[in-house]
C-alpha cells in the first residue's frame, strides 16, 4: 500500500491530497467527522506550503506521508523549500481577523486546534513537518 | 469543484453553494460574496446544503464581511450544513459570530 503522495506546488493539488487523504483515513475507524477535520489540518499545512514557501510554482513539490498505529495517525509533510514553521506564527484570535476584515491566518488555528502533537526538524535541505493526531 | 449560484427572492439574497471550497477556488466566493452585497440587499441567506467541504480560505471570506456586514446593517445568515462541516465552524468558534440554521426556514424564521 503506498502511503505517501508528490504534489506538484500549485493550489489544484489539495484535490487530489484531499482523495489521498480520504483513501488513507476510510481504512481507519476515525469518525467521518473526525477524518474531515484531519484532511483539513493536513491541507491547511500544505496550503501554507505551496502558496507562501514555494509560490505556487509547479516544478516544485512537496511529499505527504501517512502511517497510523492502534495509538496514533502520523502525517508526515517534506518539502525543500524557505522552512516554515508555523510553531513560531503567532496565532491571531477569531475576533482580531474578523475585526481587521482579513481573509487570511486562520488555518494554522485551525491545526493547532485539530492536531494533538506538532513537530518541526531539517534534514540536510529538507524540512519535515510532522502532525499527530492520537486516536 | 464548487457550483455558486446566486438566487434573489426579495427582500432576501440566497447564495448558494455547492462542492468544495479550498485555496483554489476561495476566489469565486469572494466574488459571489461581492455580487451578493452588490445587489443592495439587507438580507444575505447562503446555502451550504450542497457544501461538502471548506478550508480557512473559505471560511476566511465569510469572516472578511462580518465587520461590513455590520457596519451596513445586513443580516447575513448560513443555513444547511452537514454535522461534520459545522464541526469546523465550531472549532473556529464560528458559531458565535455568524448566525447558523438548520434549513432555509428556520434561518427566515428568526
Amino acid at each position: 500500500m503506498n502511503n505517501v503522495i508528490k504534489l506538484y506546488c500549485q493550489t489544484a493539488s489539495l484535490a487530489e491530497l484531499r482523495k489521498f487523504l480520504q483513501e488513507k483515513l476510510e481504512e481507519s475507524a476515525i469518525s467521518d467527522a473526525l477524518q474531515l477535520q484531519l484532511i483539513l489540518a493536513v491541507e491547511e499545512v500544505c496550503a501554507n506550503l505551496i502558496i507562501h514557501s514555494h509560490h505556487c510554482n509547479q516544478s516544485e513539490h512537496i511529499s505527504v506521508q501517512v502511517s497510523q498505529s492502534e495509538s496514533r495517525i502520523i502525517f508526515e509533510i517534506r518539502d525543500q523549500g524557505d522552512s516554515f514553521n508555523l510553531l513560531e506564527y503567532d496565532t491571531p484570535k477569531i475576533k482580531q481577523v474578523v475585526g481587521e476584515k482579513r481573509k487570511g491566518g486562520i488555518g494554522i488555528i485551525l491545526v493547532k486546534k485539530i492536531m494533538d502533537e506538532i513537530k518541526f526538524s531539517a534534514v540536510g535541505k529538507t524540512n519535515i513537518c510532522q502532525l499527530i493526531k492520537k486516536i | 469543484m464548487l457550483k455558486l449560484k446566486q438566487i434573489s427572492e426579495s427582500p432576501n439574497h440566497i447564495l448558494r453553494v455547492q462542492g468544495e471550497i479550498d485555496a483554489s477556488n476561495s476566489v469565486q466566493l469572494d466574488e459571489a460574496m461581492q455580487e451578493a452585497i452588490q445587489t443592495g440587499t439587507k438580507s444575505i441567506l447562503v446555502d451550504c446544503l450542497g457544501l461538502e467541504y471548506i478550508s480557512s480560505a473559505g471560511l476566511g471570506v465569510f469572516m472578511s464581511y462580518l465587520e461590513d456586514f455590520k457596519e451596513e446593517g445586513i443580516s447575513f445568515k448560513i443555513y444547511g450544513l452537514s454535522e461534520k462541516v459545522f464541526e469546523v465552524f465550531k472549532i473556529l468558534g464560528l458559531d458565535q459570530l455568524i448566525p447558523i440554521f438548520t434549513d432555509k426556514e428556520a434561518a427566515l424564521a428568526s
